[in-house]
């Protein structure tokens, strides 16, 4: 009540609050990640555009890991089954998020699709979000990476449009590399330059799903992840990342091999450019 | 279109706000969106003149604080300039980004009893 002259009226206050707006999803993402951390779970947000192969990035990984890695799935789509069935049919249980018309998924579809898979006895649980280069990158999930699937096909200059995106992903798969002799105006380094402008720590494996390439350096980089969730099992920090500190030990080690995982072309350190 | 579950976040945690301070109406909201954040604060604007009516938001104006992206370096602060790749060239460390990702609720105006 206004107390400056006794009159009654209502008061005007001005609160300041000062918080996230998605403060609301990112305790249901903490406490997912929670969850996560507690079964031994790594849980990997997959996303990209439609079409960028990340469902066929999931069959191939289930074809190699077949009896050796209990995989699961989420699969996000604005309708039909179809890519939860895909994964199912390779041997990943699978439950799908259908959105309706929503363009991303957030930590409580995550959450209440949990439900419906025994999660607990995974090794990994893929979230496969909605294909959209935008809006997943907003949600944390309770994820332990984002991974983001960008096709050769999708044109070089795709991180420089999509930076939101790129900022967020601890690696980035850049998919169909078979159908590079296909495409003479694309080029890997060009992909990879415009990936170290939107990425502080740009990290990247080039895989084709069809020929496997690549495939063996993602399997590390999964097998990373497992280690070090086994390593700091009692770290509850959310936003800790303990995989990435090994990531960088992979970066490093590549370079001396095959480039198919290496920080991107830097004008300073031409050390670093790597040409496949 | 993503901006609809923003502001439906907004809302709800306006009206909780609200709620707790037994507020009869809510004036203003001033919030941030940082150009790295992924809203697009025009989107936002029209989701929330949709989203507001039937709400304790229905008679709030919506200040919109657009925060432009800055990438400096975390070792000697030098800033790293916009297309540039994301590393300080004297340091040779990966860039931080000091703001431009910001959703955030700053202020609430509202009328208490």
């Amino acid at each position: 009540m206004c107390d400056a002259c006794g009159c009654g009226d209502p008061e005007i206050v001005s609160v300041d609050v000062h918080d996230k707006i998605l403060a609301g999803n990112d305790r249901t993402a903490a406490h997912n990640r929670e969850h996560f951390r507690e079964s031994g779970v790594v849980a990997v947000n997959l996303m990209g555009s439609p079409g960028a192969g990340k469902t066929a990035v999931l069959e191939a990984t289930a074809r190699r890991l077949a009896g050796r890695q209990r995989l699961g799935a989420l699969a996000g789509d604005l309708a039909t089954e179809r890519d939860a069935e895909r994964l199912r049919a390779v041997g990943i249980t699978s439950k799908s998020i259908t959105t309706g018309s929503a363009c991303h998924l957030d930590a409580e579809m995550v959450h209440r699709a949990l439900h419906h898979v025994p999660w607990r006895e995974f090794d990994y649980l893929f979230i496969e979000n909605v294909g959209n280069l935008v809006c997943p990158a907003i949600y944390d999930l309770g994820q332990d990476a984002n991974v983001v699937a960008l096709a050769v096909t999708e044109g070089e200059d795709k991180p420089l449009k999509y930076p939101v995106m790129f900022r967020k992903a601890d690696l980035v798969l850049i998919t169909k590399v078979d159908l590079l002799p296909h495409l003479p105006g694309v080029q890997i380094e060009s992909i990879v330059d415009a990936l170290g402008r939107v990425m502080p720590q740009p990290r990247y494996i080039a895989v084709s799903a069809t020929t496997d390439d690549g495939m063996d350096c993602w399997l590390e980089w999964l097998a990373d992840m497992r280690s070090a969730r086994h390593t700091s099992s009692s770290v509850a920090n959310g936003e800790d990342r303990p995989a990435i500190a090994r990531t960088e030990q992979l970066t490093i080690e590549r370079e001396h091999q095959a480039a198919v995982f290496i920080e991107p072309r830097d004008r300073r350190s031409p050390r670093n450019a790597k040409t496949l | 279109m993503h901006e609809y579950s923003i502001v439906q976040a907004l809302v709800e945690r306006v009206g909780a706000e609200a709620r707790a301070r037994r507020a009869t109406a809510v004036h203003r909201l001033a919030i941030r969106i940082g150009e790295l954040s992924g809203v697009e604060p025009e989107l936002l604007r029209t989701a929330y003149e949709t989203f507001r009516e039937r709400t304790i938001c229905e008679g709030a104006a919506l200040d919109v604080q657009v925060v432009a992206a800055r990438w400096e370096c975390p070792g000697c602060g030098r800033a790293v300039g916009r297309g540039d790749l994301l590393s300080c060239p004297t340091c040779a460390v990966p860039a931080c980004l000091a703001q431009g990702d910001e959703i955030m609720l700053d202020r609430i105006e509202m009328e208490v009893p």
